[in-house]
């Protein structure tokens, strides 16, 4: 069945103030749509419920990439494009850069945006690996004022969130602080482009002589929605790195995953791949630390 | 609820056009029905294969995820406006010689996303090639040839060209 356009209400109030206040005056009828990669799809296919959309699209108040003190402020609205093309976000937050470059396509890029990415709350979402292991905060924003969380307190559950009915996602705050650390990021997918992940491993780490002093680490397509492995990371936190506890954190990512059987993966290929990741990570660690 | 059915203003190929749809109406839908525009096809209707592709604003799109509304004030590109019968634009002219067609469902993609990494990057590698037209599938004619036209169709551009550039919209 295709989507009917005169099934589902759509319209574009033109200012963040009016679709907030729409947000609260009819809280949870309106479901907000930016770039629409991911509603127009299900709209397509005749499986969108969502009946009354406001367009977020074109709201500059949401697109902006700023750098304020020691973090970097990523408007809700910037795309993927804007994120991979920015000085900034490339200097600062390389892991995001990058993982900018791999979302769907070009075409793809151009319009789906940071917020959707996250809002959206796909267990495989691109953007959020890095965003974990640089210890970003995300900024919601309602009639009610604004209010920050850490991001990975921002999903509670499968494509469920942290945002109350009347909110709306603002922007990502990213740290300017992990320049020193070590730096991780890495899909793996049927293709190169325009490919669901069947896993994603981020980290940033930090060593003091010889020994691992700051680690995260954290995962998509491994659980419910992407998140950090604190197990893994303790099995890590305060040892050397060698051959002996890279196999162990290895044993401890592989008990910590919640991985799934899906049309994309297997459990048991999505834990076996991200264990050899994360050795692939601690490898480059251990040769980083060993060079003069 | 259809009540709603705003008329939409956009400049499509340097041409000024206003019409009524329902804003959830995909912008491929209004290029093909309301303004006879068949050039841009559609293939997966879902994102993953580029026929659709065209130019909103200076950025590529795929106009199957477009509903109308989001097309207000925009400046669209469709592969109408590239070039024409017997005034080809270097791109299609490229793509004419090295063999870059076969069945053509997803050529107008193709070049479009070609227009649109040139515009950006006027003397792509092979790889940046890949990456410019990994939105955009192909079932006939295994790439290789595609990807040639594009780099024929750089060699071939000069600066006298018109790619149409970015717009403010």
């Amino acid at each position: 069945m295709r989507g009917n356009a005169e099934s589902h209400k759509l319209i574009a109030p033109g200012s963040l103030a009016e679709v907030l206040e729409l947000l609260s005056s009819e809280p949870a009828e309106w479901t907000p749509i930016a770039g629409g990669t991911e509603i127009m799809v299900a709209y397509a296919a005749g499986r969108l419920c969502e009946k009354k959309l406001v367009s977020l699209w074109g709201l500059d108040e949401l697109r902006f990439v700023e750098t304020l003190g020691d973090s970097i402020a990523i408007g809700a609205g910037t795309t993927f494009r804007d994120l991979r093309t920015h000085a900034s976000v490339e200097s600062g937050a390389p892991l995001l850069a990058k993982a900018a470059t791999w979302i769907g396509s070009i075409a793809n890029q151009s319009r789906a945006t940071i917020g959707g990415n996250l809002a959206n709350g796909s267990p495989a979402a691109d953007s959020s690996p890095a965003l974990l292991v640089y210890d970003a905060e995300v900024e919601l924003i309602s009639v009610r004022g604004k209010r920050r969380i850490p991001y990975c307190e921002f999903h509670t559950g499968y494509k469920r969130n942290a945002m109350a009915a009347d909110e709306l996602l603002y922007a990502v705050h990213v740290p300017l602080r992990f320049a020193a650390h070590k730096q991780y990021v890495r899909k793996v997918g049927t293709r190169r482009a325009m490919a669901i992940s069947k896993v994603a491993l981020a980290g940033t780490a930090l060593l003091k002589e010889g020994e691992v002093n700051e680690i995260r680490i954290a995962a998509a397509s491994l659980a419910a929605f992407p998140a950090r492995l604190y197990k893994t990371e303790a099995a890590l936190r305060g040892g050397p790195i060698d051959r002996d506890t890279i196999r162990e954190a290895q044993g401890a990512l592989m008990a910590e995953a919640k991985p799934i059987d899906d049309i994309r993966s297997t459990a048991a290929y999505r834990s076996r791949v991200a264990a050899n990741l994360l050795g692939e990570f601690l490898t480059e660690l251990l040769a980083a630390e060993a060079r003069p | 609820m259809s009540e709603i059915r705003p008329t939409i203003s956009f400049t499509v190929n340097g041409e000024k056009h206003a019409v009524e749809a329902p804003p959830m109406k995909r912008l491929l839908d209004v290029l093909r029905e309301d303004l006879h525009l068949t050039g841009t096809k559609e293939g997966c209707g879902e994102g993953e294969c580029g026929s659709c592709s065209v130019r909103m604003n200076g950025e590529l799109v795929n106009s199957c995820l477009v509903p109308a509304l989001q097309a207000e004030g925009a400046w669209i590109e469709t592969v109408e406006g590239l070039g024409k019968v017997g005034e080809l634009h270097p791109i299609q002219q490229a793509f004419l010689e090295c063999g870059g067609a076969q069945c053509g469902i997803c050529t107008p993609g193709m070049l479009m996303a070609t227009a649109q990494l040139l515009s950006v990057n006027p003397h792509p590698t092979i790889e940046e090639i890949r990456e410019g037209l990994a939105g955009n599938l192909c079932r006939c004619t295994g790439f290789k040839r595609i990807f040639d036209s594009v780099a024929a169709a750089a060699g071939q551009m000069d600066s006298t060209v018109s790619m149409g550039g970015t717009h403010a919209g």
